[in-house]
Formats: structure tokens, sequence, C-alpha cells
């Protein structure tokens, strides 16, 4: 993995590209699921065609609701504690970019490569809940109170999952190392059989399944989108943002969603790296300087399966009470991930 | 909790919906770029055929909302035959209805005893001013021009069928 | 004090006396516990109720529906209005099942009037009270959906409901407010070509309610949100007028005024009441499922045989019901609906008393919402399926 590039670079250069790149990387993708799954996806499931006027088969529709929220008056309400209302969509939007920082997007297309990439992945997820807190007690009015509320409940209930399901990928793999994930996956056999290499999902399918419902929880999508409750609480803790603030939560939930997707697609599905016969076919090596070209579009691929689960799940079912919820999460999805862990040992030290 | 079997389904009936909306096409019409004709019947404006008319106010006494507005005078037409009286004939001023207060309920037309009223399913007249809902005499008349010829019965109707008069 | 000084002064003491109204509302409820205000403006009161609930956490200490936003006077306006005018308005209390809302008041009229309409009236009047039960009841199927969150199910039941209401438009003219129903009959007969149609929007009605049985009876989640909330019992329902909960009452089949079908031809068809001995959310849903097949099986049987002859009876132009009173009450999609008329001989009614049955319905909230959840709130109130015209008119 030791490539360099043929041009040197300071390191403020590198920075700012950097810079650009996790901005690309959170905001492309995020107009890209917006107009693909909202856009387009749900108004296929509900036999109609959804925006066409904006641009060609109206791909410019985001950009003309950017522009129609850009341009709202700025409200608070009366009784609004003033800072934390402004301050609570730049919270989570901040733990959305500290989430990009360690995924990897090919053998050195990575913001950082960090030793305990995992850990920290967790850690800064959480962060939104404090802008979620934020935002539903700042707005001073019942509904955001109770939208906040549940969602305080919610979110931390679903860390726990969250976190256990990706253990039994860290076993497997013996390292948080993100890129020590990928490479694992890619140099895996199953059964002796390396064409496929390794690709956790087969073998922690549990952790899979448990790892999606709790992004869906963590998202506040429907089936789990108590915190917001349409119908009850016409927007729960969003209820009295609007214009450019109500964008940026907006933005916020698509682009947490793509790179929970692709962390989840760097943990179970192999990452950023073609399966070894793909590459031998091709004549290249898994690691080589191609790869950060090829990687990108992999993840962004994979990204796109995974977030059309998500959406899939989200335009078809009705929502979960509270306490059901909160069961769900406490007497099903943390046993089973229990359950998952301990197998997942037992197999990593019998095989 | 057995989530599989249900909840399943019906991500299957979302997906085959998706299938058929990509493959066969929308249930929707993209107006107004394609446009679907209302049926025969359909009431979407009221055409007048002025020589039908006699002024007899029926239409503006019945309707509901009181938005059509009828001035007459009467005139002196020759008599028959030679040597009787003049006769005298309503004519029509103005015969007005406002679009904006009308509630498509169709009284005035099925009042009309000279069948003078038509219904026609043009809907295509809205305007940026309310004023200019206010159709007159003789744009009323030139909605007779859409006004469709009457559907034959299903078997069984002992109606007797009305002809348009053109 | 000059001539507009007493105006001036009586809009603000108005105000001022709303005003107070509402702080006394909220300062009853704000003894213990939050109040929250759940409407006028809301996306799950279908439209303009207002419910004040004091919470404990999130749950439901006291609910009171306070309903009137949307109360247009119908029973004034009706007092200014000939017989073939109040035909009209009547078609907008419930906007869903439009024609629905005519046929008790006909039926009343014809009573005063010692009318008959002819059997071919009668079986096409009993067809489209039934259509427009199919057109009412699916957007609920759908609604109760979206309600829980599943924003597709509605979807399907709008564009499935079109098939209907486009045969409705087929034959009166127009899909909302068919305006069809006279006084001694119908305004007009069936176009040619109508029956078939009919036919074939039927099989897709039947299509949507087995994609709703797939989608949502047998989604689990909605069996956890909907199973055991809201359960009303028998006798409660009975006093109340609420259906599904085991009691076996319909007035198409039992309806003491007038007769066995009055005006109506069930007797001659051959159909079932659905009933469901839960009585709660989940109960009510099934139950409107079953009756919307069982509509469509009646509308096939009424397709099958509608009798030759005349559409309207013989009734003079300028329509003067005789003195008297008459109440008539029908099996409307949303429960039981009258019309209780009087008539002092003149071009208008004296008075028209409108029993409604959204308000009726209603009148359980305050019992059935108590110690209930917020969300469930929600699912009650979608299950008992209210319209707000039908409920303020």
């Amino acid at each position: 993995m030791g490539n360099t590039l043929a041009v040197e670079f300071a390191y403020w250069q590198t920075t700012i590209f950097k810079l650009v790149m996790a901005f690309v990387a959170v905001l492309i993708p995020a107009g890209g699921t917006v107009y693909l799954y909202l856009f387009k996806m749900v108004s296929f499931m509900q036999s109609r065609l959804g925006p066409m006027e904006a641009g060609p088969y109206g791909s410019l529709q985001l950009m003309a609701e950017v522009g129609k929220f850009a341009q709202k008056e700025d409200i608070f309400p009366a009784r609004a504690d003033r800072f934390v209302f402004a301050a609570a969509p730049y919270v989570v939007l901040v733990s959305t970019f500290l989430l990009v920082l360690v995924v990897p997007f090919g053998p050195d297309a990575a913001f950082a490569n960090f030793d305990v990439g995992v850990f920290l992945a967790l850690a800064v997820s959480s962060l939104s809940v404090i802008g979620i807190l934020m935002a539903g007690w700042a707005s001073a009015s019942k509904y955001s109170l109770l939208g906040g509320l549940r969602a305080a409940g919610q979110l931390i209930a679903y860390e726990l999952p969250l976190v256990l399901a990706v253990v039994g990928v860290v076993i497997q793999a013996g390292s948080l190392n993100l890129q020590r994930i990928v490479q694992a996956q890619i140099e895996g056999e199953i059964f002796g059989w390396g064409a496929l290499g390794n690709p956790f999902v087969i073998t922690q399918f549990i952790g899979f399944f448990i790892f999606l419902v709790a992004v869906q929880a963590e998202l506040a999508q429907v089936p789990f989108d108590m915190p917001i409750a349409e119908s009850e609480l016409v927007s729960g803790y969003m209820t009295e943002y609007s214009g450019f603030r109500f964008l940026l939560f907006f933005i916020a939930e698509f682009a947490t969603a793509n790179i929970f997707a692709f962390l989840a697609s760097v943990l179970f599905l192999g990452g950023w790296s073609v399966p070894p016969f793909v590459t031998d076919l091709l004549g290249i090596d898994s690691y080589s300087n191609v790869m950060n070209v090829i990687g990108p579009i992999v993840m962004a691929t994979k990204m796109l399966l995974l977030t059309f689960l998500i959406y899939w799940v989200r335009f078809t079912y009705p929502r979960f009470r509270e306490d059901q919820l909160q069961r769900f999460a406490w007497k099903f999805l943390i046993p089973l991930a229990l359950v998952n862990i301990a197998l997942t040992g037992f197999f990593k030290v019998a095989f | 909790m057995a989530l599989v079997p249900g909840v399943i389904k019906g991500l299957g009936v979302t997906f085959s919906e998706i299938v058929k909306t990509v493959t066969k096409g929308p249930e929707t019409v993209q107006y107004p770029h394609a446009k679907e004709d209302p049926v025969p019947r359909a009431r979407g404006v009221i055409a007048l055929h002025e020589d039908n008319c006699t002024a007899c106010m029926l239409c503006a006494r019945e309707c509901p909302d009181w938005c059509i507005y009828i001035e007459g005078h009467k005139e002196l037409a020759p008599p028959r035959r030679a040597g009787g009286k003049p006769r005298s004939v309503n004519k029509l001023d103005r015969f007005d209805i406002d679009f904006g207060l009308c509630m498509y309920c169709g009284i005035c037309v099925e009042v009309c005893p000279f069948e003078a009223l038509f219904w026609s399913p043009e809907f295509e007249y809205s305007e940026p001013k309310i004023a200019d809902l206010l159709h007159d005499k003789s744009r009323l008349g030139q909605w007779m021009t859409t006004v469709p010829e009457f559907e034959p019965y299903e078997a069984g109707a002992q109606v007797k069928g009305k002809k348009v008069p053109r | 004090m000059t001539a507009t000084q007493p105006n001036v002064d009586r809009r603000q003491l108005s105000y001022i006396a709303g005003q107070a109204a509402d702080a006394r509302v909220n300062v009853e409820l704000e003894a213990e516990g939050m109040t929250l205000n759940i409407g006028p403006q809301h996306p799950a009161t279908h439209g303009t109720l207002r419910l004040v609930v004091r919470l404990d956490g999130e749950q439901v200490i006291e609910a009171d529906p306070i309903m009137g936003y949307m109360h247009r006077g119908y029973e004034k306006l009706v007092e200014v209005r000939t017989y073939p005018q109040i035909n009209t308005l009547i078609n907008r209390i419930d906007w869903l099942g439009s024609f629905a809302n005519e046929v008790p008041f006909i039926l009343a009229c014809e009573q005063l009037m010692g009318i008959e309409a002819p059997p071919r009236a009668q079986w096409i009047r009993t067809l489209f009270f039934e259509l427009s039960r199919i057109a009412n009841l699916t957007l609920f199927l759908g609604d109760m959906g979206v309600q829980l969150g599943a924003v597709t199910p509605v979807f399907y039941a709008f564009r499935d409901r079109e098939h209907i209401l486009n045969q409705i438009e087929a034959a009166t003219g127009g899909r909302f407010h068919p305006n069809f129903d006279r006084i001694g009959g119908l305004k007009d007969d069936l176009p040619a070509g109508w029956v078939d149609e009919t036919r074939r929007a039927l099989g897709q009605i039947r299509k949507f309610c087995d994609v709703m049985e797939d989608l949502i009876v047998g989604n689990e989640i909605f069996e956890a949100r909907t199973r055991g909330i809201g359960v009303i019992p028998a006798d409660v329902a009975l006093s109340y007028g609420v259906r599904a909960s085991g009691v076996d009452w319909d007035l198409r089949r039992d309806n003491p005024v007038g007769g066995p079908g009055a005006g109506l031809v069930y007797d001659k068809l051959d159909w079932k009441v659905w009933t469901h001995p839960d009585g709660d959310s989940f109960a009510r849903y099934w139950v409107r499922l079953q009756e919307v097949r069982e509509a469509c099986h009646m509308v096939d049987q009424l397709l099958d045989s509608i009798p030759a002859g005349p559409i309207m009876a013989k009734v003079p132009r300028i329509i003067k019901v005789p003195e008297g009173e008459a109440y008539v009450a029908t099996e409307n999609p949303l429960g039981e609906m009258g019309y209780y008329v009087v008539s002092q001989g003149g071009l208008e009614p004296f008075r028209v008393k409108i029993r409604s049955a959204s308000f009726s319905n209603m009148s359980i909230t305050p019992w059935v919402l108590k110690g209930t959840y917020v969300p469930d709130v929600i699912t009650i109130l979608a299950s008992l399926y209210f319209i707000l015209g039908d409920i303020d008119r």
C-alpha cells in the first residue's frame, strides 16, 4: 500500500484539497440520493413520475429547492433560545462531516487513516443527538419538545445495537482500522475459495441486519421516525425551522444516510475493493493507483444499493410507537447483537 | 417478533410498483404537456344558445348562488300571419354567468324550459383576474361549439334522447 | 357617539370575548400536565378539528374536542333555499362520498310528498349509494396508513379511487359533487357503455383491496400499532353509533323508518353485514376493508339486473312539499346520517335538521382517548374516521 504520487504536494495544498473533497464527498452524494430516492424512487413507488419540469427529468429540482430555501425569511420563534436554536443544525452537520473523515475511498484515497477508525466513527455519529436535542428544546414549542424527547430516548437506545453490530466485524478483521478491514475482506477466503474475497456480509449477516436497522433508527427514518412523526408532530424537532436552517437539517439527514451507507459498505461489503477475480481479470493489483480512481465509483455503487434499501423500507412501512421502538431495541436487537458477537468469537477461535 | 412474512410482502408490493411505473409508465398524466379528455357529460362550462332564450329568468331565479345576470326587454315582432296582432317577444340584452360564483350544480341547465343552456366539458378557462370570470353573452355563445352531442343511453332507459341545436 | 362608534366597539368586544373564551379553555386545563393543542391546523386531523389534550408525559389525561371551525351554517342556509338548491348544497357535507348525502334528504322529501321513485331509479340510486361508499372508504383505507406513517398506500387509494370517480363523472357530470338525486327519481339516465366500464373499475377496486391487505393489514408494524388501541366495547358503541364492536346493526337492513329499503333496494340483494368482535382500531380498519369488498359485490349484483323503465316519477315542475315532518336515516359511509325535514307547505323547508355521523362518532373521543399515548390518539382518530364537513356542517 505504499504508492506515491507522481507530483509532490505541500501539506497546505493537500489540506485544501481534502477540505474540498470532504464537501464533495458529503454534498454531492446527498444531492444525488435526494434526487434519486426522494424525488424519483418514491414517486415510482406511488405510480407517479415526480418532479419533471426543473431540468431534464427533474434533475435540477434540488437546485430549485435549495434556491427556494435560501431566499426564505429567517424566522425565530418568539421565545426561542436564539443561540441554541441557530447552532443546532450546524451541530448535526458537523457530526456528518466528521463522520466522512474516516471512510476510505481507495487504497490511498482517505482523508485520514486512523488506527481506531471504527471507534472514532461511532463516537462522532452520536454528536448529532446533541444537535437534535438542542433543536427540540430551543424551539420553545410543545411539538418540538415532544419530538426532541422522543429523539433523545430513541437515538441513545439505538447507539448500542449500532456499536455491537460492528464488534463482530472488528473481531473478524482483527483491527479497528477501516483500511485494514477492507484489506481483510480482499485477502480473506471463503472456505479456501479466494475469488470473491471475504465480504463480511456473508458471515456477519446478523450484524449487517442489525447495523442497517440501527442506521434507520439513528437517522430517525420510518419505521423509527417517532421524533419526526409527520402526521402527529408536524415535523418534530424540525417544526420551527424554516428556510436555510431547515435546508441544513435536510442535507444533514440525507448526507448522514449516505455516510452510514459508506460505512456499512466498508464494514460489510468490502468497501472500495472489487472482488479479486475481477482484478485478476483486469490484470491490476488490488492496491494499485488505479483503484484510487475506481474505488470511489465502487463505493458510490455500494452506497446507492444500501440507501435503496434504507429508503425502500422508509416509504413502505408505518411507524413504530415509541415504547414499541424501545422494546425492539433493548429486548431484541441488543441480545441478538450479543449473540452475534459470541458466535463470531467462537468461530474465529475455532477456525 | 416474527417480522418476516407481512413486512416482506409489503416490500414486495412497493417494489413491484416501482417496476411497473418504470416499465409501463405512471398512472399520472403530465399536464399540461399531455392532456386527458374529460367525459362528454363533465360539467366544465355552461354554453348559451341565444336563439332559444326568451329571458324568462327561470335559471337566474333557481341558481343557488345567484350568479346569472339577465336583462331583457320586450319587442314587437311582426305578426305570424297577415292581419294579426304584432306579438311581443323577449329580447335578450344581457346574459352573464359569473363563473367565480358558479357552483357547477346544473340547476340552470335543468330548469331551462326552452333548452337554451348546455353543459360543455371545457375546463381550461382560468383567468388571472377574477373579473374576467364573468362570461358575457357572446362568450357563452362561443362555448356552444364545444358542447358535445348527447350520448345514447344504456339499455332499458326510457328517456327521450335530446339534440343539441347548432 | 357617532354612527360608526358602536360598530367598532362591538367588533372589539367580540374579539376580546373570543380571546377570553380561548384562554378560559387553556386555563381550565392548565392545572397539571402539559396542554397540547392538536389542531385546528394539523396534518392528522382531516381538516380543522381542534383537540385540546392534557398530557402527563406522553399519556393523555383528558381530551376535549372542539368542533365548529368549519361550520358553514347548513341548517340555516337551507331555510332559504328551494329543494333542488338544497340538493346541491348538501352534496358538500361529506365531500368524499357525496352522493350518499343526498339520499336521506331525497327520501325524506319523497316520504312527505308521497311519491315513490320508479324501480329503475331506485336501483340506480342504490348503485350510486354503494359507489359513493366505495369512494369514501377506499380513501380511508389509504388515509389510515398515512396517519400511521406509511406514505405509499394513500397514493394507491387516490389512484384506484379515480376509477370510481370517473364512473360517477361519466353518469352525472361531477366527480365529487354529483347532484344527481331528484325527488321522484334521478336527474338523467346512464350513458351507453357505463355498465361495462363500471365493472372494470370494480375490478381495480378489488385489486386495491388485496394490495391494502398485503401492504397494511398484513404488516406487523400496523398490527402492533392498532391492535388493542382504542377499544370501544359493544354497549358503548351502541350508544354512540360506532361500528366494528361486535354490534350487528346496519340501517340498510334494519331501517325502522319506512320498512326495509324504503327507497333503496337492499332487500333484493344478497349481502351481509360485516362486524368484528374486538372493537379496536384494527377491527375498524378491517371491517371497512370488508365493507368495500361487500360494496363491490353489491354493485356487481346491481349492475347485472337494472330494471328497464322510466328514471323519474311524475313530479311537478315547481316542487312544493306539503306540510309535515319526516325523518329518514341511512347507513352512509361514515355512519348513520339522517335528515329531519319539517315543511310548512312552501317552496323551501321550514327546518332541516341534519344528523351527521361524524359528529356523533367524535363525541366518543373524550371517553376513548383517556389514558392513551399521543401516537395512539392519532391512531384512534384515524380509525374513527370523520370528515370535518360532516362534523361541522
